[in-house]
């Protein structure tokens, strides 16, 4: 019998009706009196030098308020990275000026160059029309590997080349390493590329700057995962505002994604323009703008090597890895291609020795940061593949294979930094084969190929660092920020709870998942329970979600604040019935005396602590209301199997999905339905990276899928219903829920079986294909099974 | 400026509009009506549709004077006066059709459509249906299942967890 209420059932989500009703609250939705608005004039160009900019024609349109151009930021500092890298020779990577408006260059498709503010958003646009601006082009770096060759044009002429940094780890392993691959009795090798992504959350970026004269303060609505952080990386290193004058407010957000983390330019632009005009200040992206400004995903190159001793034991891996940058750093770019990749790079699988080296590159491109999964997605895809070719190389069953290295002994210490605190990937496995029924799968095969198809099976493993982060680990790693989580929690005097919590929400069901926690924990009901999230004036802090972080680390801040709560709702009860609080239970919402029928009710203790009468205020204060700040101990490490049956049409080429079926193991679960719906979306975003999805630029640096007319997003009709199942639980070992995160499984663990099942079903036809570049589109699939 | 009048969720609504004007901005900017999503530029996310006259419509792609006089359906116009939500809103209620909610009115006043004039859809309808409506957070899945119900089909079999 399912639960129907608290840790483990599934309650309609609240936040659901106001979305149903069209009384959603998003940051578009939002207008101040008196507000201008804004238009960016962007770079059409990849790279350029800025001759001139003439605004005069475009400053006497009517309706125009002001124009500003970089001249305008002197006095104002860049966007910040918020991740330094050390590189392979203990130097500190490279880190470009990343400037408010461009400043002398363009650099980008889609940088700004000028903003106008006008009284509409029209005039805005058409007086951005009729700035003249004078541009010079050079010669664009695009490719990446080209772009690290000597005389290559440089991207940002104030640095020796277009290296970021040359990552090394674990570079004491690096000539271990050599040594194994070349005693092996048996090397894979695979090339790959692991496709540029654009996040493309349905709601564009949105900002209002707002600024009150009078007070001196500051406001800024945005579309953010964050705002806490924004409010840290734009006050303290862009405008110099302490966070005690500056409130940033991330309403309902529509969806991120990772796009939706950083801190961009458009952000601090209308909060200093605010007050540089005097009046609000709105900027809506429009899709279009979306395409060539949100920070894209992905975008590796990679060769790994996998070696394999006479048994079939992995006895080493080595990658060589060039991670795309983009023109600037994001605020956590440098992170991705190392800490969130290379650290993953063990897998599910007990191989001793790892080296993997990343050079992170600047092209002149969009900026290029974390994109669900973000480092993961680009580990699992490539160890998976690889030991899917491996298999194939040695005739072996690609599932016995990777049985037969899997870790079985927790706490297990990889070679690549991190320790897995708890997992068990037979039972993923078994989970797997029992509802995927691969005994099946010839008569399935027999099937489709009466039906003119190929048909093809794909499966691989995939595990995940999420939680992020032990905040003195990851300083010790280049964060320039620590990675916990906060909440207060207040009870009010008739007992209701009001939970303000430094996670932000933006499809994930916070509102209604979080109360299940505390219903769980106090016995209450949990209507009782309201959740505050998104505005730094309530929230006393927050790095936000991302990573899968917001139940491991910011639910448990919630249970640790509640604890308190708990503890000292413990001594205003034994006051009240005048016991040791040491002898007080809470059960259901009811405080007792253990052994006894004695007890008052949780609305009589809240009462009590704040109307005193009877209250043992010598001990301790009135009210009730705490709060706790929780750094992890660790990542926490989802894992799962993962299996996918496709169909291709040899005469097309065209893919589809016939079957996608996960078995995740997320530890414990608080609402099975919310954790659904997370596997589905990540799923689609995955099966969208391997066949749909590709970001292209052309070798002028024009971004060529600009929209959605040439951005093969996934739609209702690419797509099958799912099979998801995450029965198998190992709780996670530090954390006090036992939860894992679930957000970013389904992008990370469902790209390598598309692209094994669709290499399964070409070589049924007989084709010796090892490998099919992502996106799958039916032009490469057909060149794969015709080339 | 040019004068429109229509009708939106039963209410007489006017405006003086320019010409240039999407019928989306006047629901949004005019009448404050901000349930109607802008997901894009090119008409291809379906978070604008509204009915117009009946028929669903990517409030992006027709002018707001196109509109003058016409009767126009919002997601705001759905629920019962009370509050209630139709057996459609309901629906993806029940079945976590949505998760962000910012292509949901866009979804629902689609699933409207659809269902009117398809009244039992088949997984395949209604994923055809749904290809002009974009959705980043479900993968779908939820969405199919979601009309599936509203039409009164039976979804407990559907990919069981």
């Amino acid at each position: 019998m399912p639960k129907d209420h608290g840790i483990g059932a599934s309650p309609k989500r609240r936040e659901d009706v106001r979305f149903l009703t069209g009384n959603g609250n998003y940051t578009d939705d939002i207008n101040m009196n008196g507000q201008a608005y804004v238009h960016f004039l962007r770079s059409d160009v990849a790279h350029g030098t800025i001759n001139s900019i003439d605004t005069a024609a475009a400053a006497a349109i009517p309706g125009v308020v002001k124009i500003f151009t970089s001249v305008d930021f002197e006095a104002v500092g860049g966007v910040p990275c918020g991740w330094e890298i050390t590189d392979r020779h203990g130097n500190a990577m490279q880190e470009p000026k990343h400037p408010i408006l461009a400043e002398g260059k363009v650099r980008y498709v889609g940088e700004m160059i000028a903003a106008v503010i006008a009284e509409t958003a029209e005039i805005a646009r058409d007086a951005a029309e009729v700035i003249e601006v004078d541009i010079s082009d050079l010669p664009a770096v695009v490719n990446m590997k080209a772009a690290v060759v000597d005389g290559s044009p440089k991207v940002h002429d104030d640095l020796t080349s277009n290296l970021c940094y040359d990552w090394g780890f674990v570079e004491e392993n690096r000539d271990a390493v050599d040594a194994a691959i070349k005693g092996a009795a048996h090397v894979t090798t695979l090339e790959l590329v692991n496709n540029r992504l654009i996040a493309n959350p349905m709601e564009p970026r949105v900002c209002i700057g707002d600024y009150d004269r009078p007070a001196g303060d500051h406001t800024l609505y945005t579309t953010s995962q964050n705002p806490h952080v924004i409010r840290l990386l734009m006050g303290a290193f862009v405008l110099g505002i302490p966070e005690h004058k500056l409130r940033v407010v991330s309403p309902d957000v529509g969806g991120g994604f990772g796009t939706k983390i950083f801190h961009y330019a458009e952000e601090a632009f209308c909060t200093f323009a605010a007050k540089a005009c005097n009046r609000p200040v709105k900027w809506t992206s429009s899709r279009s703008e979306a395409f060539m400004s949100d920070a894209h995903g992905r975008d590796h190159v990679t060769k790994i090597e996998l070696a394999l001793d006479a048994d079939n034991n992995f006895v080493a891996v080595r990658t060589d890895t060039h991670a795309n940058m983009g023109a600037y750093l994001s605020t956590f770019a440098p992170s991705v291609p190392t800490w969130l990749h290379g650290t993953l790079m063990a897998g599910n699988y007990k191989t001793p020795l790892i080296y993997i080296n990343v050079k992170a590159v600047f092209t002149n491109t969009v900026p290029v940061d974390a994109y669900r999964g973000a480092g993961r997605p680009e580990a699992s895809f490539q160890l998976e593949r690889v030991i899917d070719k491996a298999a194939h190389e040695l005739g072996v069953d690609p599932i016995a294979l990777r049985r037969q290295n899997f870790i079985t002994e927790f706490p297990y210490a990889t070679p690549v930094a991190v320790e897995y605190d708890t997992g068990d990937y037979h039972a993923t496995m078994d989970k797997l084969e029992e509802m995927a029924d691969f005994a099946g799968f010839d008569a399935r095969r027999a099937e489709s190929e009466k039906n003119g198809k190929l048909r093809g099976l794909g499966v691989n493993c995939y595990i995940e660092a999420c939680g992020i982060a032990p905040s003195n680990l990851v300083g010790q790693l280049g964060a320039r920020a620590g990675l916990y989580e906060s909440a207060t929690v207040r009870v009010n005097a008739t007992g209701g709870l009001v939970v303000m919590t430094g996670s932000h929400s933006h499809g994930q069901g916070h509102e209604t998942a979080f109360p299940q926690v505390i219903a769980e924990m106090i016995g209450i009901d949990e209507s009782m329970i309201e959740i505050v999230h998104g505005d730094t004036s309530t929230v006393p802090m927050g790095m936000g979600t991302y990573g899968s972080r917001s139940l491991a680390v910011g639910g448990s801040a919630m249970v640790r604040a509640t604890e308190k709560i708990i503890n000292k709702a413990k001594k205003i009860a034994a006051h009240l019935m005048e016991a040791s609080d040491a002898d007080i239970e809470l059960k259901d919402g009811t405080f007792s005396i253990a052994g006894t029928d004695k007890s008052v009710a949780w609305g009589d203790v809240t009462l009590a602590a704040y109307v005193p009468h009877n209250y043992p205020l010598e001990d301790i204060e009135p009210g009730l209301e705490e709060t706790a700040f929780y750094d992890p101990a660790n990542f926490t490490y989802p894992s799962g199997a993962y299996a996918c049956e496709v169909e291709v049409d040899p005469d097309t080429g065209k893919v589809t999905i016939q079957r996608m079926i996960a078995a995740d193991d997320f530890g414990n679960i608080v609402n099975p339905m919310i954790v659904d719906g997370q596997v589905h979306g990540g799923l689609a975003q995955g099966i969208g990276q391997a066949l749909l999805e590709g970001c292209v630029y052309d070798d002028d640096g024009q971004l060529l899928s600009g929209s959605y007319m040439d951005y093969a997003m996934p739609r209702a009709d690419d797509l099958p219903f799912y099979e998801v199942d995450h029965s198998c639980q190992t709780p996670c070992t530090h954390n006090p829920l036992g939860v894992k995160g679930c957000g970013e499984a389904g992008a990370i663990g469902s790209p390598p079986s598309v692209v094994n099942a669709v290499v399964n079903a070409l070589r049924s036809a007989g084709k010796d294909v090892t490998h099919v570049d992502m996106p799958l589109s039916p032009n490469r699939v057909w060149e794969a099974l015709n080339g | 400026m040019t004068q429109v009048s229509m009708t939106v969720n039963g209410q007489a609504a006017n405006g003086d509009v320019e010409g240039r004007t999407l019928l989306s901005s006047f629901l949004r900017d005019q009448l404050g009506l901000t349930g109607t999503h802008i997901g894009c530029d090119t008409s291809q996310c379906g978070a604008c549709v509204v009915h117009v006259n009946g028929e669903a419509v990517k409030s992006c792609t027709m002018l707001a004077v196109e509109a003058d006089g016409a009767e126009v359906a919002t997601i705001e116009g759905q629920a019962a006066e009370d509050g209630t939500l139709n057996a459609i809103q309901q629906a993806f209620q029940d079945n976590h059709g949505l998760q962000c909610g910012f292509c949901t009115p866009g979804m629902v006043m689609s699933a409207t459509a659809l269902l009117k004039d398809n009244p039992k859809p088949s997984e395949a309808d209604i994923r055809a249906y749904l290809s002009g409506n974009i959705c980043r957070c479900t993968g779908y899945h939820n969405i199919v299942k979601s009309i599936l119900a509203a039409s009164g089909q039976d979804v407990a079999g559907i990919a069981a967890e």
